[in-house]
């Protein structure tokens, strides 16, 4: 009996919809978190998210753009993700902790 | 190329100026006064040379000198610059009370002496600009010109309020200024949508019909940058805090000529771009500059601030040119400006007198003057000598402008001209307290001031003869002005069948 | 000589020029020099040109010497206009101004501002020549803006007393008033006849108006204005009592012998206009009567020897708006040459006794002076018997002349006769109320020795003036039209004679013999609150005070801070508050941002669905 190998198809919509709700569940991290490091978590979540959406677009389609974006999206959390954690130190020196609500120095 | 170079003259030295600083404080003065000298210089030939005739629109015109070259062809801006006797007076004028201020400043200016006269010889060009320049876009630009280096004037080297003085003159003559652009462009579409050509040429654009409600918006766009900078009553509340702040050699500038620019655009520039639509305002204007006239005056009385009260005399002067420009006729324009010049000199005197007064006291404060002429008889007599002519004392130019104004204000409008005439009133009141309270009085005992000095006296004498002169023998400037005025007037009272309209000749 | 009549307004200028130049710098001596030295030059020519005029049968001149300026068909000549008229003019102004310069050259020789003293004075003549002389009212106008200023900066000439500069201001600004309605009525002429050159316009004028007709009376009305406003007349006379604050040989001068006539040339160098309006006429003459009997009022009550004299001026140029106010042009002029004689006399002859008592003004503080002062005594009685008009004085001619023509002028003739003839009364009774009272009875303060011949000559040469003065023929027949007949018959002339007469009298039982008690009269309510009023000078200065000058003086002050401008330091608030509210939205918390833009983002896609 030969191996048959089965293509699950998983539709397009469920991708997206898990895109959606991984972006949603990071956007609303974003607001209710006070600690800088979730929140940097957070983006990452929602960067991933979109990395998700194209891909799923990108297998929809059957082009490779998506997985080109998604490498620019990964290329751009890790630079975010460096000087996110450089900002994180530079804010746990100056303030102590690490709640963002503290670092409101730019209030007009 | 001669207006050109007058003006590049005027250019490079201000730039020269500023670098000498670092050689040494005093020569950027010399610098100023040289460049200065050498563009008056370039200036000369101009009050021997021959008009040319250009044609202005359907009139004839005389030109002494007109230069023209592209600039950005796509938009059709050119450089285009001409002179005639109005702005050769208006430039000869500009030049004199440039050496004035730079005098005013030579042991005023401690900071930055470079920085100071690259300001103020920037500013002098930028007016001469705006009095050679015949072409809308070149006129604007050098409107600017003259704006931003006096804000640093005002700004840096300014007494107290500096700040607050510096910005309320900039957004005055910005906002106003701004208006004046709108119009500009707006005129220059219509003109494009009428015969297909793009350009800012001021003789192409004269004459051109347009239709009333739009003629009117135009018109106020220019004439509110105009009265701003004139400054007309309810637009004149910038003057006295610039005059008032700004160092004796800017508030020189901005009484002597700056003022000037204002009612010069009003005479070149309103009326003949938009005759129709300017005796529709006619009445208003003139009833704008008798008001002026009078609160002016009415204000001037009751300051203690000197520099103020010279200021708002100033409102109060200018406000017989604005009566003069809407009455519009013969008499009112060489009466406006007549007393644009004798205004120029004795005010740019009354400034001088003030930063003296203020180098030697460290006060403008009137209530704690008094007395002063024992102290310093030389200045004593001066000012009396200045107010008397800023009063209106038949002999000196002030009278001779004043009078021509009324004169001719009487044949068009009786009624405004008998208010005006109470300003004669009103000006004797401010100026001889003025006096009362700053040179007569009991002298303060154990106080040793200077009295001015071979310098100052120099220039003062310098001014002195200039409105004895025009009071007595005004005949070379109203021949210098005539043909100008005469062309204008004639321009303005053909288009759209409105001879007569002007001249109010009812009877 | 004629053709160089330039000089005579020219050398006092000069005279003025080389004082201003030199700033004091200059020994006393020069500087009288100067400043004397040129009036007298002045007078000299004038003396010539007068003979020759005379000569020459007194006709009109002009000499031109170039045009002011020439714009749209207005063309001002500096040209002057010699006749029989200017001349008078010029003999009083330099003649007259030569003896006071005379007098000040020792009167003020103490003063540290003594060259300023002189260069004045020498401006002053020489505008006042200008004024006299001024072939055009633009001309005319300068002269008479410039002895303005003169008498502006004279009045206030001790400025360290603020008295005196509020006297200075108060003198030029009332005159101001009256100057800007001459400037009215130059324009209103101006429009009408399209030139402003007198003797053209004049004949214009008769050519091209009725008798009768408005605009000729407006223009004659302004013109009156600024007759008024310079000759200290009902209504803007209030200066003239306060310009006393001056040195007293300025007071002589400007503020009695020339520049205070100056009204009454104006009205007679126009009297072709004034010809064609009966109403204005009329008006000059009301002024007249009004004026005098009000000024002759308050002479009676004055203290200050000085305010006397000036109340007594404002009177007597009353008199001569009168005649012009009835006609008699001729009449009037010679009573403003008489008054330059006696009224100076009069003036240095208070400058003397003032000079003698160091700087006392109050008349009952003097007393008994008449042996102590021979001379200023001699002048005081001369003067005021020609003051008065007493017979065998000039001030009798002129005044006699002046009264009966008032009787005969057709409108209500009798009633201005009958308020001059009081004022006459009036006159002597103050004029010997001052000789009294100065010059007899016990001495109350001790004079010093009388001062030097160079005060003494000028009032001895002017004693004689104002005695022989009434034989004078004052060559203005040719100006003038045809003067009425006067009827000269029946008991109106010898009553006219007789008041003056009456007048002293009654001063002399009054003050000195003390026969007629006025102390009860005086002493009662009505006397005191009268006295208070008359002293007070109708209390006109207190009723202008309430009318123009607090109100001008309230509002300038209500509105230092200028109101316009609060309509854009508003914007610039409103401005402001807007920028604020804004910035409250900026709190610096991310995490409110991030909440702001989801909102937003979400109501944007919203919103363009909806569109959709």
């Amino acid at each position: 009996m030969e191996p048959v190998s089965v293509a699950v198809v998983v539709p397009m919509e469920h991708g997206l919809l898990l895109a959606a709700v991984l972006f949603s569940i990071g956007l609303i991290s974003i607001m209710v978190r006070r600690n800088i490091i979730f929140i940097l978590m957070s983006l990452e979540i929602m960067l991933n998210a979109c990395g998700l959406a194209f891909i799923v677009a990108g297998a929809h389609w059957g082009v490779p753009d998506g997985q080109v974006m998604f490498m620019l999206i990964l290329s751009i959390a890790a630079a975010e993700v460096a000087v996110g954690l450089g900002l994180l130190l530079q804010a746990h020196n100056r303030l102590r902790n690490l709640d963002i609500d503290d670092a409101s120095k730019m209030r007009g | 190329m001669l207006l050109w170079a007058t003006i590049l003259v005027l250019l490079a030295g201000g730039a020269i100026a500023w670098l000498a600083e670092a050689w040494n404080k005093d020569l950027p003065r010399w610098v100023s006064v040289g460049s200065i000298v050498i563009a008056g210089l370039l200036m000369v030939p101009l009050f021997v040379s021959t008009p040319q005739t250009v044609l202005l629109a359907d009139t004839e015109s005389e030109w002494l000198a007109v230069s023209s070259s592209t600039w950005i062809p796509r938009f059709g801006i050119t450089l285009l610059v001409g002179i005639d006797g109005l702005s050769l007076l208006m430039v000869a004028l500009t030049l004199l009370l440039g050496v004035v201020a730079v005098a005013s400043s030579w042991s005023e200016i401690d900071y930055r002496p470079g920085f100071f006269q690259f300001n103020l010889m920037w500013t002098l060009a930028g007016v001469v600009g705006v009095f050679v320049a015949l072409d809308l876009f070149l006129f604007f630009l050098f409107w600017e010109v003259m704006l931003i280096p006096m804000y640093f004037l005002i700004a840096i080297w300014g007494h107290e309020e500096r700040g607050y003085a510096a910005m309320k003159f900039f957004l005055f003559t910005q906002v106003s200024g701004l208006l004046m652009l709108v119009s500009i462009v707006a005129l220059v579409l219509v003109h494009h949508s009428n015969s297909g050509v793009l350009t800012f040429n001021y003789f192409d654009l004269l004459g051109i019909p347009i239709s009333e409600g739009v003629a009117f918006y135009l018109m106020l766009g220019f004439f509110i940058a105009f009265v701003v900078k004139l400054p007309g009553f309810p637009f004149h509340t910038w003057l006295p805090d610039a005059h008032t702040q700004a160092p004796t050699a800017a508030s020189v500038l901005l009484a002597g000529i700056l003022l000037k620019t204002g009612a010069y655009g009003l005479i070149r520039f309103t009326v003949p771009l938009f005759p129709g639509a300017a005796i529709e305002i006619a009445q208003f204007a003139m009833v704008l500059g008798v008001v002026g006239i009078i609160y002016g005056a009415i204000l001037a009385f009751a300051q203690t601030d000197f520099k103020r009260l010279v200021a708002y005399s100033s409102v109060s002067h200018m406000g017989f040119v604005l009566l003069g420009v809407y009455a519009w006729n013969e008499l009112t324009l060489q009466g406006s400006v007549m007393q644009m010049v004798a205004h120029g000199l004795s005010t740019a005197a009354l400034f001088m007198l003030a930063g003296a007064l203020q180098h030697r006291l460290h006060t403008r404060d009137m209530s704690k003057m008094g007395g002063l002429w024992q102290d310093m008889p030389r200045m004593g007599a001066i000012a009396m000598f200045f107010f008397v002519a800023s009063l209106g004392m038949p002999g000196l130019g002030n009278f001779v402008g004043e009078f021509l104004v009324l004169l001719g204000a009487f044949k068009v409008n009786i009624v405004i001209t008998v208010i005006a005439s109470i300003g004669l009133i009103s000006a004797a009141i401010y100026a001889l307290i003025a006096m009362q309270k700053v040179f007569q009085g009991a002298p303060t005992a154990g106080r040793a001031l200077n009295d001015l000095d071979t310098r100052e006296v120099l220039v003062m004498v310098l001014m002195m003869l200039g409105l004895v002169g025009l009071g007595m023998y005004p005949q070379p400037v109203f021949d210098l002005v005539d043909p100008v005025l005469a062309s204008l007037y004639e321009f303005s009272g053909a288009a759209e069948g409105t001879q007569g309209a002007w001249t109010g000749d009812g009877q | 000589m004629i053709d160089h009549i330039y000089l005579v307004p020219l050398l006092p200028l000069v005279g003025f020029a080389l004082l201003f130049i030199t700033a004091g710098q200059l020994p006393r001596p020069w500087v009288a020099a100067i400043g004397v030295g040129s009036v007298g030059l002045s007078a000299l020519i004038v003396l010539i040109v007068g003979y020759e005029m005379l000569l020459a049968g007194a006709s009109p001149v002009v000499i031109s010497l170039y045009n002011w300026f020439s714009v749209g068909g207005f063309v001002p000549g500096l040209s002057f206009y010699v006749d029989g008229l200017a001349l008078t003019m010029m003999l009083v102004i330099t003649g007259v101004g030569f003896l006071i310069h005379v007098y000040s050259s020792l009167f003020m020789y103490e003063d540290a501002d003594y060259s300023r003293f002189f260069a004045y004075m020498n401006l002053f003549v020489s505008a006042m020549l200008v004024l006299v002389l001024a072939d055009n009212l633009l001309l005319l106008y300068l002269g008479w803006e410039g002895v303005g200023l003169c008498s502006y900066l004279l009045v206030g000439f001790w400025y360290q007393d603020p008295a005196n500069g509020a006297a200075a201001r108060k003198a030029f600004v009332v005159t101001r008033v009256g100057d800007t309605f001459m400037a009215l009525g130059l324009f209103l002429l101006f429009l009408h006849l399209g030139t402003l050159d007198i003797q053209p316009a004049m004949q214009l004028a008769s050519a091209t108006w009725q008798s009768g007709d408005v605009i000729p009376t407006i223009a004659a009305l302004l013109l009156v204005g600024g007759a008024v406003g310079k000759s200290a007349q009902l209504p803007l006379q209030t200066w003239l009592p306060d310009a006393m604050a001056g040195p007293t040989p300025v007071s002589a001068l400007i503020h009695a012998a020339t520049m205070v006539t100056a009204g009454v040339y104006l009205i007679a160098r126009t009297h072709e206009l004034f010809l064609l309006s009966p109403t204005a006429q009329f008006v000059v003459a009301i002024i007249g009567v009004a004026t005098l009997l009000v000024a002759a009022f308050s002479a009676l009550v004055q203290t200050d020897i000085k305010r006397i004299l000036a109340f007594s001026t404002i009177s007597q140029i009353g008199y001569m708006f009168l005649a012009l106010g009835v006609g008699a042009w001729s009449a009037g002029i010679f009573h403003l040459v008489t008054h330059a004689f006696f009224k100076a006399l009069l003036f240095l002859g208070a400058g003397a006794v003032i000079y003698s008592l160091h700087h006392e003004h109050n008349i009952f503080r003097m007393g008994g002076l008449r042996r102590r002062l021979p001379v200023a005594f001699l002048s005081f009685v001369i003067g005021s018997a020609a003051l008065a008009a007493l017979p065998l004085t000039s001030g009798f001619v002129s005044k006699d002349a002046i009264l009966l023509a008032a009787f005969e002028s057709p409108h209500a003739g009798p009633a201005l006769w009958l308020g001059g003839l009081l004022g006459a009364l009036l006159t002597s009774i103050y004029s010997f109320r001052l000789v009294f009272t100065v010059f007899f009875g016990p001495v109350r303060t001790e004079p010093d020795a009388p001062a030097g011949l160079p005060m003494a000559i000028p009032l001895v040469i002017l004693c004689v003036l104002s005695i022989v003065g009434g034989l004078f023929q004052i060559p203005v027949d040719a100006v003038f039209p045809e003067a009425r007949e006067s009827l000269h018959e029946g008991a109106i002339p010898i009553v006219t004679l007789a008041v003056p007469i009456i007048g002293v009298i009654l001063a002399y039982f009054m003050f000195l013999d003390q026969r007629i008690r006025i102390a009860p009269l005086v002493e009662s309510s009505v006397g005191r609150a009268l006295g208070r009023f008359w002293l007070s000078h109708w209390a006109m200065d207190w009723l202008y005070d309430r009318i123009f000058v607090v109100p001008y003086t309230f509002v300038a002050r209500i509105n230092q801070a200028d109101v316009v401008d609060t309509v854009y330091n508003g914007t610039a608030t409103i401005t402001r508050r807007l920028h604020h509210l804004a910035s409250l939205t900026q709190t610096g918390q991310l995490r409110r941002y991030v909440t702001m833009m989801t909102v937003g983002l979400i109501l944007l896609v919203a919103i363009l669905l909806g569109v959709r």
